[in-house]
C-alpha cells in the first residue's frame, strides 16, 4: 500500500467521516487516493477556515476533527487553527505535507519547518520519516488528542513517504510507555473532598469546559443538586449546567453576571470541575475568594495549583470523579440562607440593558433564543458578539455553544459553524458574528453555499471593532484610535456568494428575519445595524478584583 | 533558587527541542543542562537545573515537563539524596613558578593537566559544585584563558530507587 492509501485507511480505522482542507503540491498523492475515498472532503476557501471548521465539528460531536493542508504556506496558515484548539483542549488531528525528506532543511519550494512551529501549540506532533510508522502514527496522533487532557496533534508527511509502498499493519493495542493519562480520582482525596462539601456554609460549584469534554453535565447536575449548591461556569462550561435551572448563576469573571461574581468572592467552598482558574475569572488574584476553600477536580495536574492554591486536588476524568463523590457525600450542606443571600443580589444586580425602542444587540440574541427555542448551537467571533451571546442566550445542553475562550481568535465563528453544521446536519446553527470578526473569514460562504452547509450568520454591525472601542471608551477617554471598521454591502456580498442577504434596522424587523432566516434551506447572512456604541456589561476592569465592577448595573 | 532534576525521555529527534521550547515559552530558566543515552539507546537522560523562585514555580515546571508526551519520568533531587558532578576543562596560565601551587590546588580537587604549551595548560577537574566555584576561585589566581563546562550530572545515592530503577522496568 501506498503511503497516501494508509493514511486514508487509517483515518477510515479511526471512525474520521469528513476532512476540511486545501490541497497543494506536496499533498497531491494524498489528494489522489481521496479521490477514490468514502471519506467526504470539504474544500474551505483557507486553510485557516479548515482547522477551525476541525475544530467547530469536534466540539459539536465531541469526536477527533480533521483538517489537512499541504506544505508551507498552506501549514502556516492552520497555525492559528491549531493554536485556538490548542488552548481550549479541543481533540483535533492536522495532517500536513512536507517536501520530500531529503530536500527537508534545503530551503526547498514552499518547505516550512511545521514540526517546529507547532510544537508549542499541539499536544504532540510528529514528523514521519518511515512510510512503515505511518498508521502507527496516526493511531497514536489520535489517541492523543482524544485522551487526558485533550488537545490538536500534528502529523507532517513528505510527499515521498506519501508515495512509498509498504505493507498496511493497523496497531491494535497502543503502548506508550511516556503517555498515561489519570482517569480515576485518588479515593482518599474525594473522601477529603465529602468531607468538605458536608462542613460548607457557602458553597459554590464552579465548572468549565473539562465538564463538556468528560461527558460529565449530568452527574454534574446531580452533584448541584444533591448538596443544593450554586453553580457558575467559565465561558468554555457555558451549556455543561443548564442557564435555565434555579441553581444556576451564569458565567463568572471579567463579563460574568454580578450575583456569580459575589457569590464565588463571598464562598466558604469552591468545587471546580473542569476549569483552570484563568485571569479572566479570577480577576486579582490575590483577591480572588479569599475566605474560600478549593476542591480541584481537572485531569491535567498542572492546572492545579497554577493560578489559585488548591487545598483538595482531585486529579481525573471528572466523570468518573463526580460519580465518586456522588457516593461518597452522605451529609449535605444547609445552604438555605446562602442560597436566599445570592436571590437577593439576583433581584439587586439582575443582568439587564436599556431596551429603549432602539435595536440592540442584546436583543437580537434573546430573539435568536426565542425564535430558535434554545434548540439551535451556537457559535461566535470574539468580542463583544461573544459576550453578549454568552449572555443573552439560555444554553441548556452541553456542545451548543461553540466559541474561542483561551485564544481569542476573531474570524472563529463562521468556519466553526460549518464544522458543526457538517457534525450535527439536523440542527440549527448559528454564528452570532461582529462586523470585524466576520471580515477575517468571510471567504468560508463560499464553502458553505458550494457544499450547501446550511449557517446562519447574525452579524451584530456596529460600524466598530466593539469591544476595542469599548475598551478605548472606559480606559482611554474616548480616544478611538483605528476602532472604526467599514464593511462591504454584506447583503450583497451574501447573494454574490449564492447565500441570502437581509439588512434588519429596526427592531421590530429582528423577529420576521430570524423566521425567515430558519426557514430558508439556504446560508443566510443578516447585517442587524445595531447601535453602535452599546457596551458589554457587567465588566470587571483587567486586574481588579471580580466583585468590583465599572458601568451600568452592578 | 537553583534545583537539580533529571529526566528521562524517549530519544526521538526533536526531544531536546521539545524540552527547551517548553522552558522558553513559559519563562523558566535553565542553569546548565547535560544530555546522553542510556544504557538503553532509546532512552535519553537529561540532567536540568532550573532557576525557581519558589516550591510553585518549580511544580509547574515538574508538571508542565510531565505533560510532554515524550517524557517518560521526572526526578527532582532538591529533596533527595543524590551525587552530583560537574567537568570542567580551562586553559590556564602555567609557569614553571607556579608548577608547585597548582599542583597543591589538583591534588586538593579531583584535577589534572592534560596538556601543555610554553606558559599555558589545559587542565580537567571533577567536582561537586562547592568544589568547582572553589577551584575556579583558585585558579583565577594564575589567571584562567578560557573554560568549559559540563553543567551538572545527578545520580540518585545507592539505594534511593528513581531513575535506575525506571530504566531496568523498560
Amino acid at each position: 500500500m501506498k503511503g497516501s492509501e494508509i493514511l486514508l485507511e487509517s483515518l477510515k480505522r479511526e471512525g474520521v467521516k469528513v476532512i476540511f482542507g486545501y490541497p497543494g503540491g506536496q499533498v497531491l498523492p494524498i489528494f489522489d487516493s481521496l479521490y477514490d475515498s468514502d471519506i467526504q472532503f470539504i474544500l474551505t476557501r483557507h486553510e485557516q477556515g479548515a482547522a477551525h471548521a476541525a475544530d467547530g465539528y469536534a466540539r459539536a460531536t465531541g469526536k477527533v476533527g480533521v483538517c489537512l493542508a499541504t506544505s508551507g504556506p498552506g501549514a502556516t496558515n492552520l497555525v492559528t487553527g491549531i493554536a485556538n484548539a490548542y488552548m481550549d483542549s479541543i481533540p483535533m488531528v492536522a495532517i500536513t505535507g512536507q517536501v520530500k525528506s531529503f530536500l527537508i532543511g534545503n530551503d526547498a519550494f514552499q518547505e516550512a519547518d511545521v514540526t517546529g512551529i507547532t510544537r508549542p501549540i499541539t499536544k504532540h506532533n510528529y514528523l514521519v520519516k518511515d512510510v512503515k510508522d505511518l498508521a502507527r502514527i496516526i493511531r497514536e496522533a489520535f489517541y492523543i488528542a482524544s485522551t487526558g487532557r485533550p488537545g490538536p496533534v500534528l502529523v507532517d508527511i513528505p510527499s515521498d513517504i506519501q508515495l512509498a509502498d509498504t505493507e498496511f499493519n493497523w496497531p491494535e493495542n497502543i503502548q506508550m510507555r511516556s503517555y498515561n493519562p489519570t482517569y480515576f480520582g485518588h479515593p482518599g482525596q474525594i473522601k477529603k473532598a465529602a468531607k468538605l462539601i458536608a462542613g460548607a456554609k457557602k458553597p459554590i460549584i464552579y465548572a468549565g469546559g473539562g465538564v463538556i469534554s468528560s461527558g460529565a453535565h449530568r452527574e454534574l447536575k446531580m452533584l448541584a443538586e444533591k448538596i443544593n449548591a450554586p453553580l457558575t461556569w467559565t465561558l468554555m462550561g457555558i451549556g455543561a449546567f443548564p442557564a435555565t435551572h434555579e441553581l444556576s448563576l451564569g458565567m463568572l469573571g471579567m463579563h460574568g453576571t454580578a450575583y456569580a461574581n459575589h457569590a464565588i468572592m463571598e464562598s466558604d467552598l469552591i468545587i471546580a470541575v473542569g476549569a483552570r482558574f484563568d485571569d479572566r475569572v479570577t480577576g486579582r488574584l490575590d483577591a480572588f475568594a479569599p475566605d474560600a476553600l478549593v476542591i480541584h477536580i481537572d485531569i491535567d495536574p498542572s492546572s492545579i495549583s497554577k493560578n489559585v492554591s488548591v487545598h483538595v486536588p482531585i486529579v481525573g476524568d471528572a466523570k468518573n470523579i463526580l460519580t465518586e463523590l456522588l457516593k461518597d457525600i452522605k451529609k449535605t450542606p444547609d445552604t438555605n440562607d446562602w442560597l436566599k443571600r445570592i436571590e437577593g443580589w439576583k433581584k439587586k444586580y439582575p443582568l439587564a440593558y436599556k431596551d429603549d425602542g432602539k435595536l440592540k444587540p442584546q436583543y437580537v440574541v434573546e430573539q435568536i433564543y426565542e425564535v430558535t427555542k434554545g434548540d439551535a448551537i451556537i457559535t461566535t467571533e470574539v468580542g463583544q458578539n461573544q459576550m453578549w451571546a454568552a449572555q443573552w442566550y439560555k444554553y441548556t445542553q452541553p456542545r451548543t455553544f461553540i466559541s474561542s475562550g483561551g485564544l481569542g481568535t476573531m474570524g472563529f465563528g463562521l468556519p466553526a459553524a460549518m464544522g458543526v453544521k457538517m457534525g450535527c446536519p439536523d440542527k440549527t446553527v448559528f454564528d452570532i458574528a461582529g462586523d470585524g470578526s466576520i471580515q477575517m473569514n468571510i471567504q468560508e460562504l463560499g464553502t458553505c453555499v458550494a457544499n450547501k452547509i446550511n449557517v446562519k450568520v447574525a452579524i451584530l454591525n456596529n460600524g466598530y471593532l466593539g469591544m476595542v472601542r469599548q475598551w478605548q471608551e472606559l480606559f482611554y477617554k474616548r480616544r478611538y484610535s483605528y476602532v472604526g471598521i467599514t464593511s462591504p454591502d454584506f447583503v450583497k456580498l451574501a447573494e454574490s456568494y449564492g447565500a441570502v442577504g437581509i439588512r434588519v434596522t429596526k427592531k421590530e424587523e429582528v423577529r420576521p428575519a430570524l423566521e425567515k432566516t430558519i426557514a430558508v434551506e439556504n446560508t443566510v447572512l443578516i447585517d442587524f445595524r445595531v447601535e453602535p456604541e452599546e457596551n458589554v456589561f457587567p465588566m470587571v476592569p483587567a486586574g481588579q478584583a471580580i466583585n468590583q465592577f465599572i458601568g451600568g448595573l452592578a | 533558587m537553583r534545583h537539580t532534576i533529571s529526566v528521562l525521555v524517549e530519544n526521538k529527534f526533536g526531544v531536546l527541542a521539545r524540552i527547551a521550547g517548553l522552558f522558553s515559552a513559559r519563562g523558566y530558566n535553565i542553569a546548565s543542562l547535560a544530555v546522553s543515552e542510556t544504557l538503553d539507546p532509546a532512552i535519553s537522560y537529561m540532567t536540568i537545573v532550573v532557576e525557581a523562585k519558589d516550591e510553585k514555580v518549580l511544580e509547574q515546571i515538574k508538571k508542565q515537563l510531565n505533560k510532554l508526551i515524550d517524557v517518560i519520568t521526572i526526578t527532582d533531587f532538591t529533596k533527595k539524596e543524590h551525587v552530583d558532578r560537574e567537568l570542567i576543562l580551562a586553559k590556564v596560565s602555567y609557569s614553571a613558578k607556579d608548577k608547585t601551587k597548582l599542583e597543591n590546588i589538583f591534588n586538593k580537587y579531583v584535577g589534572k593537566i592534560i596538556q601543555r604549551k610554553g606558559d599555558i595548560a589545559i587542565i580537567e577537574a571533577v567536582g561537586d559544585n562547592q568544589q568547582i566555584r572553589s577551584l575556579l576561585e583558585e585558579l583565577n589566581k594564575f589567571g584562567i584563558q578560557e573554560l568549559v563546562r559540563t553543567g551538572k550530572l545527578a545520580i540518585g545515592a545507592i539505594g534511593d530507587a528513581s531513575q535506575g530503577d525506571t530504566l531496568r522496568r523498560f
